[in-house]
């Protein structure tokens, strides 16, 4: 099976049904169905062949969720960028990836003016909110998105196949611990598996109601309108989490009944005033990205008596490790389960030998579920998919931590690299600190995250200043953000004369990590 | 209203932007469409716009009509001051 047929399916099966609704738009699934196939034959016209990859950028919105579509009916992978992503970095990825088009809306692409001559592989971008139907300048021909998805001489039926599933469906930038981002390869049988073992514990049936403030750039944000069109539910996207009572206001209206959470969310949830509202439509709520905090759960429950709680666990490059029956929350809150249906999760001592109950290790996973690796980075890869117990195999070694009770049950530990996790995003402190470096007066840097209710961990950066250099908190936070996505600009920013150091040289986080007030 | 206006503008300038761009955020430039703003600001906001004017902010004028521009802003304090003398 293969990505697009989840939407394929469900159009067939139910055509008038509602599949999307987002802002004051709602779309059938026939009406999804047809757009995408425009779109589709529009981008092989282009000249995006089987393989070739599409960058999406542009907020959560009815287009984006088209153009992911759009692109794996051409045969193409697709890539979403946050929107928040600044141009250099989005430069890098789509030159790092060669994509061949780009999709995105007039308003970033003014942004992208700069750049343009530096992508020398992209051949078309589609744009929404242009008017003319297309243009060429000097680098990649311009192409208006809304035209094209209302071009009524485009094909309503999908391009013939071209695709089997062990052929890349997309690229999800991360983190890297070298500062840049790598791009998880995921096929089609990657992402059909964990859709499938996900919509299966979460007990997901077509009458679902799934509402997600979540960006789709996020896997977590993507599955949920990949994992809706698949069972033929409804989702209704939602631009982010800016204003609550606008979307719990939704989610009471539209009478959702599958609510996915981060603990940022959750935190910003637990402070509204709910008890007015009228939640009996809500059947499940998930979370993931973050441990949530025992007294979120605690008071999650409170709040949303008669729903399940689903406290999950995961990467991107297996999507998801493992859940927590709902049945186990108030048992066990601080494990995030056991793995999730067809996948094998075991915990390996540093030789790679599984261990007993109770003892540390790294998490490792095996399933269908497990990503190809990552872009061309044959040796991270190697670092992370390493063999397994058939010949040939190949398992993830997560870099996680854990420990695993007696019945099987995962208890989060750590991570073995210093990877962040702030707002349910990965965050590489290198690179932050390479951003940091960048600015004049700058000696040294370390990034580190520090626990904070509301965001998971927060990014605490220390400075220190080259003599005679004048730099304040605020200096610092407007160059990071410049240059950096939102949720990577360091809440905190700390001066100090000196670094502590290792016996190598280097600056010593593990020092560092230590609160000021435990430090001798 | 000039007056609430600058420090409407200094408060999201410092607080959201660090201090740059002054001059491209216009009165009626949408916080959520620019990606000035997001759920944490929100709170933020709301909190400087208590403290600062001694208003109270009900849950349900958390809306983009009231809050997602300089022009809202002054708009939505200048209707909650006249309620309120």
């Amino acid at each position: 099976m293969q990505v697009e047929e989840f939407l394929e399916l469900s159009a067939e099966r139910s055509p008038k049904k509602t599949a999307l609704v987002c802002r004051d738009r709602r779309l059938t699934y026939q009406e999804i169905e047809i757009q995408c196939n425009r779109l589709a034959h529009s981008l092989v016209a282009e000249g995006v062949q089987r393989g070739a990859r599409v960058a999406i950028y542009l907020e959560n919105s009815v287009e984006a969720v088209l153009s992911i579509f759009a692109v794996l009916k051409a045969g193409a992978v697709f890539l979403v960028v946050n929107p928040t992503t600044k141009v250099d970095k989005l430069a890098y990825i789509l030159n790092n990836c060669r994509a061949v088009a780009l999709i995105t809306d007039i308003r970033k692409l003014a942004g992208l003016e700069s750049r343009r001559q530096q992508l020398p592989h992209l051949k078309s971008i589609f744009v929404a909110g242009m008017n003319s139907t297309s243009l060429r300048d000097s680098n990649a021909r311009l192409v208006s998105l809304d035209n094209t998805l209302s071009r009524a001489d485009l094909s309503n039926l999908p391009p013939l196949k071209k695709c089997i599933d062990i052929d890349l469906a997309a690229l999800i930038y991360t983190s890297g611990s070298t500062g840049n981002p790598k791009g998880v390869m995921l096929t089609h049988l990657n992402i059909v598996s964990a859709a499938t073992s996900i919509t299966t514990y979460l007990e997901n049936v077509p009458d679902d109601i799934i509402l997600s403030v979540l960006p789709l750039s996020f896997d977590y944000g993507l599955y949920q309108v990949l994992m809706a069109f698949k069972i033929g539910g409804t989702v209704i996207l939602e631009r982010s989490f800016t204003y609550p009572y606008a979307v719990i206001e939704k989610l009471v209206q539209e009478k959702v009944t599958g609510f996915p959470l981060v603990p940022t969310i959750s935190a910003i949830l637990l402070q509204l005033e709910l008890k007015k509202y009228d939640f009996s439509s809500l059947r499940y709520v998930t979370n993931t990205a973050a441990a949530l905090p025992t007294q979120h759960i605690r008071q999650l429950r409170k709040v949303f008596p008669h729903v399940k709680l689903y406290s999950m666990y995961g990467l991107t490059e297996c999507k998801r490790v493992s859940y927590l029956p709902p049945d186990q929350i108030d048992l066990r809150p601080t494990s995030v389960g056991r793995g999730m249906p067809n996948e094998e999760v075991y915990i390996v001592d540093d030789n790679g030998r599984r261990v007993d109950p109770g003892v540390i290790g790294e998490l490792v996973v095996r399933g269908s579920n497990v990503m190809k690796g990552y872009w061309e980075l044959p040796e991270e890869t190697d670092k992370f998919l390493r063999r397994g117990d058939l010949p040939g195999e190949k398992v993830l070694y997560t870099g996680d931590l854990f420990r695993m009770d007696e019945e099987g049950f995962l208890y989060f530990v750590g991570r073995k690299d210093d990877i962040i996790k702030c707002r349910g995003e990965k965050v590489s402190p290198r690179e932050i600190e390479d951003v940091l470096y960048s600015l004049d007066g700058i000696a040294e840097a370390a990034v580190l995250g520090v626990p904070d209710g509301l965001l998971g961990q927060a990014i605490r950066a220390i400075i220190t200043l080259r003599e005679g250099a004048r730099l304040t908190q605020r200096d610092i936070q407007r160059h990071c953000s410049q240059h950096l996505e939102d949720f990577m600009v360091p809440k905190f920013v700390e001066f100090r004369d000196s670094l502590p150091k290792t016996s190598s040289g280097k600056i010593s986080k593990r020092e560092l990590a230590i609160p000021a007030g435990a430090q001798k | 209203m000039q007056n609430i206006e600058q420090e409407l503008r200094r408060f999201v300038v410092d607080n959201f932007l660090f201090g740059q761009a002054n001059g491209h955020l216009s009165n009626s430039d949408s916080f959520l469409d620019k990606g000035i703003i997001d759920s944490t600001g929100v709170l933020e906001l709301v909190v400087f716009l208590e403290e600062t004017y001694r208003i109270k902010i009900q849950d349900r004028e958390l809306v983009p009509d009231n809050l997602d521009s300089i022009n809202n802003l002054v708009r939505f304090l200048e209707r909650k001051r006249q309620l309120t003398a």
